[in-house]
């Protein structure tokens, strides 16, 4: 896969963005206040390089950026049920390929056919119900991106857990009480799966590193087949944290090893990202999980007294994972 | 015959036509970010964690503010590295 050579730069992105009066998703759109799925929208935006259609999975960015009759998007989007993103997706590239093949608009100024193709999932509708249609799409080898942004659970539809919930935290199907402390078991290891497709670039991205997010965004763009990225995304809503650290707790998940940031080549060649290369090779940088879990409510059983080998288990966890990640990017021993 | 549109003058799905711009997010907002253009160092932060675009910057001058959208959720107050804003009441 070729490497690109973009560095971004804020000024020039602002600027060129400011004068074709373009910023992807408009203000006007109903996410909650301090959601950051609206900041990763802007991010993929920035990082574009051809015009881009957006397809988008069910979910909260799909509810809120189009209430009748108002659409904050100003690209050319469809919406789609939980399960089909990748679908619909795959069928806009073919049908793409075969209009190009075709002629069929050529010399028409009106029409451009040179363009990207970006889908949004959440993770319901990427971790559960859209997982055959995507993993469909990356063994047929379409060229689009998939834009994971990860929350946690079914936030949309009221906070029911999903595949990705991460162990012991509240939700309303998962609730913290007497009979359950939260969600008993781990995170789907997503990444993995789709790594495992062989498929050009896997990434993940946190907003807070927005360098390193546009760069990968950019990769993403420019790879020749699918694209998987996951990025975080906090939920004030549903993880109880306050909206103005949304941006500081993206930073503390990437600190805390919670949310590590590496790239997958062809689902093979495992790279730490810098934010996370720095604590692979400064162990003691990296903080104790209690730090990211104290920052939202949906953890706040945790810290009772009858209930602190969770955070033990959770820690446990979390190192496991870097640790898995260590020995896969080769720097293990 | 009937007065109702046949399926080939219909939209062929739901289309949302009006821009959101038109909605005004700004009347949620209990804090209001403001810029303290003395402290300002025209890094961008704000306008790149700015979840609403409600940060407007052209890149050299002074971000603004587009207080008919912004939501007050106080991202740009916290991530600003020179604390040149500060979130008021109203």
């Amino acid at each position: 896969m070729a490497e690109t050579k973009w560095v971004p730069n804020i000024r020039q992105i602002a600027k060129e963005m400011h004068e074709r009066g373009f910023t992807g998703i408009t203000p006007g759109h109903r996410l909650c206040a301090g959601c950051v799925a609206g900041t990763i929208v802007r991010q993929v935006m920035m990082a574009a390089r051809k015009p881009v259609v957006v397809i988008n999975a069910t979910g909260c960015l799909e509810v809120a950026t189009t209430i009748f009759p108002y659409t904050a998007w100003q690209v050319p989007w469809a919406h789609n049920a939980f399960e089909n993103a990748a679908a619909v997706a795959s069928g806009v590239e073919r049908a793409q390929a075969k209009l190009i093949r075709d002629k069929r608009f050529e010399g028409d100024p009106d029409i451009e056919m040179d363009y990207d193709i970006v889908v949004f999932g959440g993770d319901g509708g990427t971790y559960d119900i859209g997982l055959q249609a995507l993993s469909g799409a990356m063994e047929r080898g379409h060229k689009f991106m998939y834009v994971l942004y990860d929350n946690e659970a079914y936030m949309n539809t009221g906070i029911q857990r999903s595949g990705s919930t991460p162990f012991g935290a509240w939700t309303t199907t998962t609730p913290a009480g007497k009979v359950i402390p939260g969600k008993p078991v781990g995170k789907k290891p997503l990444v993995d799966i789709i790594a495992a497709h062989r498929i050009p670039y896997v990434a993940t991205v946190s907003p807070y590193y927005w360098n390193d997010a546009l760069v990968k965004f950019r990769k993403g763009f420019e790879a020749d087949g699918p694209v998987f990225i996951r990025a975080f995304s906090t939920c004030n809503r549903g993880w109880y944290n306050a909206p103005e650290e949304s941006i500081a707790i993206s930073r503390l998940a990437v600190e805390t090893c919670v949310f590590p940031l590496y790239e997958v080549v062809n689902g093979v060649e495992w790279r730490l990202s810098p934010p996370s290369l720095a604590i692979a090779k400064n162990p003691e940088k990296k903080k104790p999980v209690e730090e990211y879990l104290k920052t939202q409510r949906r953890f706040r059983h945790m810290f009772e007294p009858e209930n602190r080998w969770m955070i033990k288990r959770f820690q446990e966890m979390v190192d496991y994972e870097w640790e898995l990640l260590l020995e896969r990017a080769g720097l293990k021993g | 015959m009937s007065a109702l549109r046949g399926w080939k003058e219909i939209p062929i799905a739901g289309i949302p036509f009006e821009p959101a711009v038109k909605y005004k997010t700004g009347d949620w907002r209990v804090f209001r970010p403001v810029i303290d253009n003395e402290k300002c160092i025209k890094c961008g932060l704000c306008w790149m964690f700015c979840p609403d675009s409600s940060i407007i910057w052209d890149g050299d001058n002074f971000p603004t503010v587009d207080y008919e959208h912004c939501k007050g959720c106080g991202i740009c107050a916290h991530e600003c590295p020179t604390k040149a804003i500060e979130m008021v009441r109203g």
